[in-house]
């Protein structure tokens, strides 16, 4: 995005300062999760317990929904896996923007979450990864804090529905792809890969169709769109 | 308590092991240009892939709802302004009156 040169620490807090308003709606999204799982049948320590160590949103909601469809737990972590599948392109992606030895770089590869890597995306290819750090370091307090409090008595606040959370998360991503998606090839790309996710919706379980979405990136290797970013990274 | 314990275990250790995979693969090396041609493709067609599940699928029907307006009308905002947080903020509170009536 900007500034590369800055120091880490300054990336660090400009990250922070972006994902506030993710950190904001992830913990009202992070108050219905502590209110589901126990209305599924986890205790408040669980729940809490599960935030704290998974950390990833619709996953989460993703195992919890087959527990109280009365499936089991093998096919409540293939559920979470699948919706997390997704990291997996992310994190193809960020690699080579992460410095240090393996075990080093798989630390750094858990700050991955949906609104961080796409703040931390430079548009080249390339990562700040001291941004996607802070980012996700101020919603991982608040997912945790928000799971406390719905765990603990989130009854009382509703259906949080109402408040039309669940647009924030697309709306967010629309954004950062109408800022970011100037060259034809991003936008064909981007045309691609939401046209996938749509036709398997109806066949693909949750979390297959924005996997496969990933493909639509292949369209990279045309020598126009080699031509094209060669262009924009010199 | 032990299911818990199973559950949580469970996708703690698959989120951390799909998160890890390219990292430890891929990382700390210079990779050859045509790779990052691909790479840097994948942050449009991922984002506009969550964009449609996220605002137009209910589990497994495609749907128009509440929220699709309100991503649209965020995604005029984001067009025409440049504003992130508008976008968002728009998308939320249209969303929210479109459900109070």
């Amino acid at each position: 995005m900007t500034a590369t040169d800055a120091s880490p620490r300054t990336r660090f807090r400009e990250g922070l300062r972006l994902g506030v308003p993710f950190a904001v709606a992830g913990f009202l999204v992070a108050v219905s999760f502590g209110v589901v799982a126990r209305d599924v049948g986890l205790s408040s320590v669980a729940a809490i317990a599960m935030s704290m160590i998974v950390y990833a949103g619709s996953a989460q909601f993703a195992a919890i929904a087959i527990l109280g469809a009365g499936g089991g737990v093998a096919a409540a972590v293939g559920a979470a896996a699948l919706m997390n599948s997704r990291f997996l392109p992310m994190g193809v992606a960020l690699a080579p923007s992460l410095r240090g030895r393996a075990p080093w770089r798989a630390a750094q590869g858990q700050a991955v979450v949906d609104a961080s890597w796409a703040l931390a995306a430079r548009g080249d290819g390339t990562f700040d990864r001291w941004l996607l750090f802070g980012s996700s370091a101020v919603q991982y307090v608040t997912w945790t804090t928000g799971t406390v409090i719905g765990a603990l008595g989130g009854g009382a606040l509703g259906d949080t529905d109402k408040l039309g959370l669940d647009a924030i998360y697309p709306a967010f991503f629309a954004g950062l792809l109408i800022a970011e998606a100037r060259s034809g090839r991003a936008r064909g790309a981007a045309a691609i890969g939401a046209l996938i996710a749509l036709v398997l919706v109806p066949f693909a379980p949750a979390g297959v169709p924005v996997l496969a979405a990933s493909l639509a990136a292949l369209i990279g290797l045309s020598q126009r769109a080699q031509a094209e970013a060669e262009e924009a990274r010199a | 308590m032990s299911t818990s314990v199973v559950l949580i275990a469970g996708c703690a250790i698959v989120t951390a092991a799909i998160k890890s995979a390219g990292p430890v693969v891929l990382g700390g090396r210079e990779l050859p240009a045509r790779f990052l041609g691909v790479v840097s493709l994948l942050a449009p067609a991922l984002l506009a892939a969550l964009v449609v599940t996220q605002a137009l699928a209910d589990g497994k029907n495609l749907a128009v709802g509440e929220e699709t307006a309100g991503v649209v009308a965020g995604g005029l905002v984001a067009w025409r302004t440049g504003s992130i947080i508008g976008c968002v903020v728009v998308a939320a509170v249209l969303t929210a009156a479109l459900r109070a009536f």
